[in-house]
């Protein structure tokens, strides 16, 4: 990763709260603390990963960055504009450029339209072709999914999970974006399936020189296709590394068990390995621990100091942060 | 040479639905041995999860339908076997667990009294021994303050500690036979480590015969002892563990190993991917059910069936193909 590229997405120290409403007079009682201070930039033409656990926040993140659900605090800024402060039309106007990939393809499709309108529609909406022109271009995407481009005249329910997501990621490019955030995007599919899914989404990217956030859980998948690799934990990030460095030098205690804890298919080598196992469940975002995040399930946590202050998410070797008061 | 405990022969179970008879398992025979950790492979819709649904007699009829086959667990045939009979052997014997454990679980119904059932049921407990065998049950699969925790309700415990109460569950009669369907699959990678981490320990603890049902080829490399992979409703390959990454015969094997990323790949590869998708049999196959996907093919494939053949010492295939050689068998 050369340290002059051009940072296309600044994020600095986002949050989003969901409001807890609670008696007669419907009372916000608290808050659902998903996304609680984040910091990162992305780079223009690599694919930056965000991986944690089910309720970590990270897809709140990928939604709150583009604008789906309204920040409660700090900026997001994409290719010199703060998305946060710009008018609704500004905004819609700037989601040309940013577009989304969802996880389920069964979900994100609307039944009632063929594939074509899908996939078409986006064009419509911002008023880049119509009639002919809109067919043309629809034929042309399909085929850049390797789906046939006859099938814009079908349904989504006449396709298989794979050649949804397909749909969807045509979908997604219509408008010719530079940068899409893909939510989970193949862990509903089969895992033939989500192998030709991400040669694509490479593809496309080399072609089209796109630039990735890619949300997941599977440690595995995201280490294939991101450059870099962001760990979240409880709405805040641990860990931000590049991908080789964050697999052979996790520094933070999450890492390092996140790590250990994927298998490796092979049988030789799991006999060899030993884990790192955590102990409990993630606390929930509504009331999470004082202190450091995680200082409940680390194993290194030290009374005295995890408890009582929350670790600054800091650089330790260029381009390597990690939020962990052990770190020296 | 240990006993074998179960062994299936020919079974094949079909489902009426509204678009034609989908033959979802089409011939399976397997054994396992006493005290063995086995290992089925396979996506979805290859019948891995109907096979062994199908010698509990848990397919519910209509629409599905065993239609063929045989089940011995200790000299008696499963799919025979009366109802009432069978009943005891599930749960008392052979054990289940699930994939999803919200669903599993009655939510109007306290953990303990879950727990206590079984007990009561199989074992003749009386209601003040079962709740103290529950309490241990819990304790053994490591949930804390594990008495206090009997009087709470399903919602009150998160995904890990539900599918921890349905191992307890499945334990509770000392079965011989463990079936765990896919039960990691719902869970975060850090749960699933703390819950495969427990079969293994129990496993070796009371030297329980475990069959583990998944499409993670990399859990399984850390259970198995043995593993059938699945395809189209037949069993393609059949395998000790580490023969099975070291030499994978079977065309479909070889891609699905090879669409895997791995956590300690060092350079960006491409992943081997294989084209198309996953049939859907409304015909049984009399040709090989790879065949439109496999990069292999040869005349003879879209001719005949190929049959489990033994290419190495317990390591069998059903391929006309000698992926090492590219020529016929």
């Amino acid at each position: 990763m050369s340290v002059d590229q051009k940072v296309l997405l600044q994020v600095r120290d986002l949050k989003k709260h969901f409001p807890i409403y609670r008696g007669v007079f419907q009372r916000q009682v608290g808050a659902v603390r998903a996304v609680d201070g984040i910091t990162f930039d992305v780079h223009q033409g690599e694919t930056l990963g965000l991986v944690g656990e089910s309720g970590c926040g990270k897809s709140t993140a990928g939604r709150t960055i583009l604008q789906l659900y309204e920040p409660t605090a700090g900026s997001v800024v994409f290719d010199g504009v703060d998305l946060v402060h710009i008018k609704a039309e500004e905004m819609r106007q700037m989601r040309r450029k940013i577009q989304m990939i969802f996880q389920d393809p069964y979900a994100s499709l609307n039944p009632r339209m063929t594939v074509g309108e899908i996939v078409g529609e986006p064009l419509m909406v911002h008023n880049m072709a119509s009639g002919r022109e809109i067919e043309e271009r629809v034929k042309d995407l399909l085929d850049k999914v390797n789906l046939n481009p006859s099938f814009s005249s079908r349904y989504p329910h006449e396709f298989s999970g794979g050649q949804r997501q397909r749909i969807g990621i045509a979908r997604a490019l219509a408008l010719q974006p530079s940068f899409i955030i893909c939510d989970e995007p193949i862990s509903a599919l089969d895992v033939s399936i989500q192998a030709q899914v991400v040669n694509l989404l490479e593809e496309l990217q080399q072609q089209f020189n796109l630039t990735y956030m890619f949300i997941a859980h599977d440690l595995s998948m995201v280490r294939h296709i991101s450059d870099r690799i962001a760990v979240m934990y409880l709405g805040v990030l641990v860990e931000l590394a590049d991908r080789n460095t964050l697999y052979h030098e996790p520094l933070h205690p999450y890492s390092q068990a996140l790590l250990s804890a994927v298998p490796i298919p092979d049988p030789i080598l799991e006999e060899q390995r030993s884990r790192v196992i955590l102990q409990g469940d993630v606390p929930s975002p509504a009331n999470p621990p004082s202190g450091c995040r995680f200082r409940t399930r680390c194993p290194i946590a030290e009374i005295g100091l995890c408890d009582l202050t929350q670790p600054e998410f800091r650089e330790v070797t260029p381009g390597h942060f990690v939020a962990c008061h052990k770190v020296n | 040479m240990p006993d074998v405990l179960l062994d299936v022969q020919g079974l094949e179970t079909q489902f009426r639905t509204p678009d034609g008879v989908v033959h979802a398992v089409n011939g399976v025979s397997f054994s396992v041995k006493e005290g063995e950790t086995l290992g089925v492979v396979g996506e979805s819709g290859c019948g891995k999860s109907v096979t062994m649904l199908s010698v509990l007699g848990l397919i519910p009829s209509p629409p599905g339908k065993v239609t063929a086959g045989k089940a011995f667990f200790n000299g008696h045939d499963l799919l025979q076997m009366p109802r009432e009979e069978l009943r005891h052997v599930r749960g008392a014997q052979i054990s289940m667990i699930f994939q999803d454990p919200m669903t599993s679980l009655n939510p109007v119904l306290t953990i303990g009294r879950q727990l206590e059932e079984p007990l009561i049921l199989h074992l003749g407990m009386n209601k003040k021994q079962a709740s103290d065998r529950a309490a241990e049950l819990l304790e053994m699969v490591g949930i804390p303050n594990a008495k206090d925790r009997l009087k709470d309700y399903p919602h009150q415990y998160s995904g890990g500690m539900r599918q921890r109460v349905m191992i307890a569950m499945a334990l509770s009669c000392s079965p011989q036979i463990l079936i765990a369907d896919e039960p990691t699959t719902a869970l975060d990678v850090t749960i699933q480590a703390q819950i495969t981490d427990l079969v293994k320990r129990l496993r070796d603890e009371i030297g329980m015969t475990v069959i583990w049902i998944t499409h993670d080829l990399g859990v399984v490399a850390n259970l198995a002892k043995r593993v059938l992979v699945m395809y189209g409703g037949f069993i393609i390959e059949e395998s000790p563990v580490k023969d099975l990454y070291a030499n994978p015969s079977h065309p479909y094997t070889i891609g699905l190993l090879g669409s895997l990323p791995r956590i300690d790949e060092a350079e960006r590869q491409r992943l081997y991917s294989i084209e198309g998708m996953p049939p859907v049999l409304y015909r049984k196959p009399e040709v090989c059910p790879f065949a439109p996907r496999c990069k292999w093919v040869m005349d003879r494939c879209w001719k005949e069936n190929p049959m489990l053949t033994e290419v190495s010492p317990e390591h069998r295939v059903a391929c006309w193909v000698d992926v090492k050689t590219g020529r016929a068998r």
